[in-house]
């Protein structure tokens, strides 16, 4: 009687590894939380010190031209509208091509095709960023100074550049939301006699536009971080681009190139954690529009 | 009475595996005809040769002939998509697009170049009303076909085959999925069709075979048993696999 009584009492083994199981993961998960705040305070302190300890005005880093720390101008308006071009012209760009591609791979060429383009793209993404820039250097840039003169550095070269490499993320989400349309619903197109790309316009793509929309954000969100390829091709001078192909600098190729020539606690430390925080701020954005695009779509 | 689709010796494989074994089959006009048998038996196999539905599955080999009127259906330079216009079909489950209930029953209208609005409009009236639905939705055709009910959609399914105005209508099991009250709705509707369309429907509910349909086919194991008029099957079977089906003894 009492061996069954002390038995029942005392945690079994099972018991006792299931409380350790969820003592790690609980652990790891407070570990990544703690992690997550530290770095968004830290980045926040550091990027608004700027403006509580320096005294500059928000409105003059958002909308002033003139960069220049040293001499406590911090107009970062030409990085952000660089930033945003590149970005949005290389989506602009790319989502035709990822479109046209995850076409083909689940519409015209489920079988063969898909898998060749699979590891096509696969490939594409396992490819350093810095490669993509020499390749830019080398190729990109000189063929923008035969084409459009000039030293051929600025956002065309950027965005084409950022095309190649959003690429393959825009189209593999793109597969994935084409695959997501149910099959009846080409079915039923057909039978009411429609064509293959009526069906594939009128209804495929109509029902995938939430999960294309996400991809392209997406794609953007990734463009707006990069930093290393862009940093090759854009010129680096932070200055508001006259055109496509006059050198300009992304808010992401400003920090890599200053933030090793500054001294910690300066106004031109500060600036550039300021522009970390703007940066920080839209992969927000970018992560916000996501869900509300995926919220949208089911409730249609 | 006319035949308007005429099968014969019809074989059908799905790579090794012969799903049809020889199937010949007359349908006529204005006429709706029960496909009934045990499942697997080849029901909806045999449905969607009749609008060349099976070329979308990879490696289907079909043998023997299928003629609408005069046309040869699987002729080289027979127009597979013209084909669907004129032999429409409702799928088992209710599918409708992810657009509005005006744009569902549109769609097949908008396939061919651009009709005007006001034919659009009378179109998507006339075949709402004949699907039993246009009293419940005349007042919101620009709500999504989404938020309506199973027994709405699969009739919003019905009205957007009938505003394309085929000669024939396809049926698969168009019930199976909805409630008694729902079922009723489509069966009257298909007595109302009947007037104007030939029907081809599966069914595995005898009372709604009984209760609607002229003629009746009796499938199993991918041979055609036998094919009279409705009453002649129920009542009268010539052969006793067919007794039994009906009877409930097996399938
Ligand atoms: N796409 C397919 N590929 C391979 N075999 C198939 C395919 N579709 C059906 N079959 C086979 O063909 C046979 C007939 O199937 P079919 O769907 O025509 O039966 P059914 O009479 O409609 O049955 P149910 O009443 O269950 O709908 C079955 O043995 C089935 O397994
Ligand atoms: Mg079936």
């Amino acid at each position: 009687m009492d061996e069954i009584k002390d038995r029942l009492l005392k945690p079994s083994k099972a018991t006792k590894q299931d409380q350790r199981g969820r003592m790690i993961s609980y652990l790891s998960i407070g570990l990544i939380a703690i992690l997550v705040i530290s770095i968004l305070y830290f980045i926040a302190t550091r990027g608004l010190s700027m403006f509580f300890n320096d005294g500059i005005k928000v409105s003059d880093f958002l909308f002033k031209t003139d960069w220049n720390p040293g001499k406590k101008l911090v107009g970062a308006l030409p990085m952000i509208v660089t930033s945003f071009g590149v970005t949005l012209l290389a989506a602009l760009i790319a989502t035709p091509f990822a479109i046209a591609v995850a076409l083909f791979m689940t519409e015209f060429a489920p079988k063969r095709g898909a898998r060749f383009l699979q590891v096509v793209i696969e490939l594409l993404v396992g490819i350093p960023s810095v490669i993509y820039g020499l390749i830019g250097l080398a190729v990109v840039v000189p063929a923008m100074r035969i084409m459009y003169g000039g030293t051929g550095f600025g956002i065309l070269a950027g965005a084409v550049v950022l095309f190649v490499m959003v690429l393959p993320t825009i189209t593999s989400l793109t597969v994935d939301a084409l695959k997501a349309v149910p099959s009846h619903y080409r079915q039923a197109s057909l039978a009411l006699g429609a064509t293959r790309w009526q069906t594939i316009y009128k209804v495929i793509l109509r029902a995938a536009t939430p999960g294309i929309l996400t991809a392209v954000v997406f794609g953007m969100a990734r463009a707006f971080g990069e930093a290393l390829a862009v940093q090759m091709v854009i010129g680096n001078a932070a200055m508001l681009p006259h055109n496509l192909v006059s050198p300009s600098a992304t808010l992401t190729s400003q920090l890599t190139m200053g933030i090793g020539n500054t001294i910690m606690g300066t106004l031109p430390n500060n600036a550039l954690w300021s522009l970390a925080l703007l940066l920080l701020i839209m992969a927000l954005v970018f992560n916000i529009l996501v869900k509300l695009i995926a919220r949208k779509g089911r409730i249609k | 009475m006319q035949p308007i689709i005429t099968s014969q010796d019809v074989k059908l494989s799905y790579g090794a595996f012969e799903a049809l074994h020889g199937i010949d089959l007359d349908f006529n006009q204005n006429e709706i005809t029960a496909l009934i048998g045990p499942s697997g038996c080849g029901k909806s196999t045999y449905l969607r040769c009749l609008n060349r539905m099976n070329d979308l599955i990879e490696g289907v080999t079909i043998t023997g002939s299928f003629k609408l009127k005069d046309l040869d259906m699987y002729a080289e330079d027979t127009d597979v998509v013209e084909l669907r216009r004129q032999v429409g079909m409702v799928f088992q489950q209710p599918i409708p697009f992810p657009m509005s209930i005006f744009d569902n029953v549109s769609y097949g209208l908008k396939l061919n170049g651009r009709p005007d609005k006001n034919f659009l409009e009378e179109r998507v009236e006339e075949s709402l009303k004949q699907a039993a639905l246009w009293d419940e939705v005349k007042d919101d055709l620009n709500k999504s076909a989404l938020e309506l009910s199973g027994g709405q959609q699969q009739r919003i399914s019905i009205a957007r085959v009938l505003a394309v105005r085929p000669d024939v209508i396809l049926m698969d099991e168009p019930t199976s999925a909805l409630d008694p009250i729902s079922s009723a709705q489509i069966e009257d509707t298909l007595l109302q069709l009947k007037k104007e369309y030939t029907i081809i429907m599966v069914t595995h509910n005898m009372q709604q075979a009984t209760r609607v349909s002229d003629k009746t086919a009796f499938f199993n194991l991918g041979n055609l048993i036998e094919a009279d008029s409705t009453e002649k099957i129920f009542m009268n079977p010539a052969k006793q696999e067919t007794d039994d089906y009906i009877n409930g003894k097996f399938g």
